[in-house]
């Protein structure tokens, strides 16, 4: 949650009702709706940890809104985020928004995303390829759970050629 | 690297013609250079070049435009006949499907390259034993092609690729037909003959066969997008379970 907020701001500011808005748009309803408190509570803790400040912005009948913008603290724990490769099947989702968000906040164009990520799936898979060369032929539990993580990485390449493919 | 590169594609195209005349590029200006001992997996979606590309490398199809050179030869003005020279002396070539001489048996379909580059009838049934043990073939040995199954079809064209313990392997989707136990076979031998310092370059969508290449090149639309190493991640010896799940950080 924390990194999506982060890109969202890098973006350009928003408080927080608008940066639920803006995920539930941009993943559609596929994407669980986040709850508002703890969108709230998520800015609270990067503001504390200096990656985001607000500004209380005047409405007229209405209590203060706070519009959160990004630090320069902010934006490079962001780059580290979008930078790093994303560890394996369970985070796929998280690989799937730096590809959908950090295009819009210019910080890395897909193909190199894809690109990156590729090569991280395959070198998970030389070292899988390696761990089924020296495992005991005998341990099946072993194999099979080697096997899985391979076809897991087959999927995660056949669906990165697939991104290539369709996304602009 | 001062050594003489294995292939070196400089600008390459192909443009072929459609059925109305219209030109189709499916090669558009890759450069490429291969070191000896280098194992170079192409990915790609379909329709990116990828076949085409390793068919222009082994001179199975006529580039449009650009340079190749295998071992330090200009092969791209190569004559037909020039090319199989080449061919029966530098490479070996696995095909996505397999050419195999319908009117020999197998034993002899993975001997004649060796005899044709000059091997000796004794090195070359001893290379041929070798290589369908590797790939669990040696009961086959006296089939005819048309006897055996796809995938030992398959085998059988790589052992035949590698009789000759060519200069560079070309290889189209070497494990397209196979199922996960005889793609291991398969798999070890790629390994193997690789560690024992063949030059291998082959398309495929088959993840674990990448996972074994140094680098991956990666196509689309005809052109490169990628070419980098894939990079060793660490090495732990052993071969459990837990090995597998901490790999994947849960």
């Amino acid at each position: 949650m924390r990194q999506l907020l982060l890109a969202l701001l890098a973006k350009e500011p928003a408080h927080g009702y608008e940066l639920k808005q803006a995920l539930e748009s941009i993943f559609g309803s596929a994407y669980p709706s986040p709850n508002i408190g703890q969108i709230y509570v998520t800015l609270g803790r990067l503001e504390k940890d200096g990656y985001v400040r607000s500004v209380d912005v005047e409405q007229a009948n209405r209590p203060n809104k706070k519009v959160y913008y990004i630090t320069a603290a902010g934006r490079e724990s962001l780059e580290n985020w979008v930078e790093e490769p994303t560890e394996g099947p369970r985070v796929r989702d998280e690989f799937f928004m730096k590809l959908v968000l950090a295009p819009m906040t210019g910080l890395s164009d897909r193909m190199a995303l894809i690109n990156r990520q590729r090569r991280h799936y395959l070198s998970l898979m030389r070292d899988l390829n390696e761990l089924a060369e020296a495992a005991d032929p005998d341990n099946r539990v072993a194999l099979l759970l080697i096997e899985g993580a391979m076809l897991h990485l087959q999927a995660d390449l056949d669906w990165l050629e697939r991104c290539q493919e369709e996304l602009p | 690297m001062t050594a003489t590169p294995v292939v070196r594609a400089v600008n390459l195209v192909k443009i072929y013609q459609s059925g109305r005349g219209l030109p189709v590029p499916a090669v558009r200006g890759v450069d490429l250079t291969v070191e000896p001992g280098e194992f170079v997996a192409i990915m790609g979606p379909s329709g990116s070049g990828k076949s085409t590309l390793i068919h222009l490398l082994g001179g199975l199809d006529t580039r449009t435009s650009g340079e190749i050179w295998l071992d330090g030869q200009r092969a791209d003005t190569l004559s037909e006949s020039g090319w199989a020279v080449l061919r029966r002396e530098k490479v070996g070539f696995v095909f996505q499907f397999f050419n195999l001489v319908a009117n020999m048996t197998v034993a002899d379909n993975v001997e004649l390259p060796a005899l044709l580059a000059g091997a000796s009838p004794r090195h070359a049934r001893e290379r041929r034993e070798y290589l369908l043990g590797a790939l669990g073939l040696t009961d086959r040995a006296a089939a005819a092609p048309a006897q055996l199954s796809g995938g030992e079809q398959q085998r059988v064209a790589l052992a035949r690729a590698l009789a000759n313990q060519p200069r560079l392997l070309l290889a189209d989707e070497p494990t397209g037909n196979l199922d996960s136990r005889n793609t291991r076979d398969v798999l070890r031998l790629l390994g193997e003959v690789h560690r024992q310092g063949q030059t291998i370059v082959l398309v495929t969508h088959d993840a674990r066969v990448a996972g074994l290449a140094d680098r991956v090149v990666c196509l689309l639309d005809g052109q490169i997008v990628d070419d980098g190493a894939i990079v060793k991640r660490r090495r732990r010896p052993g071969g459990t379970a837990g090995d597998v799940v901490e790999l994947h950080g849960r």
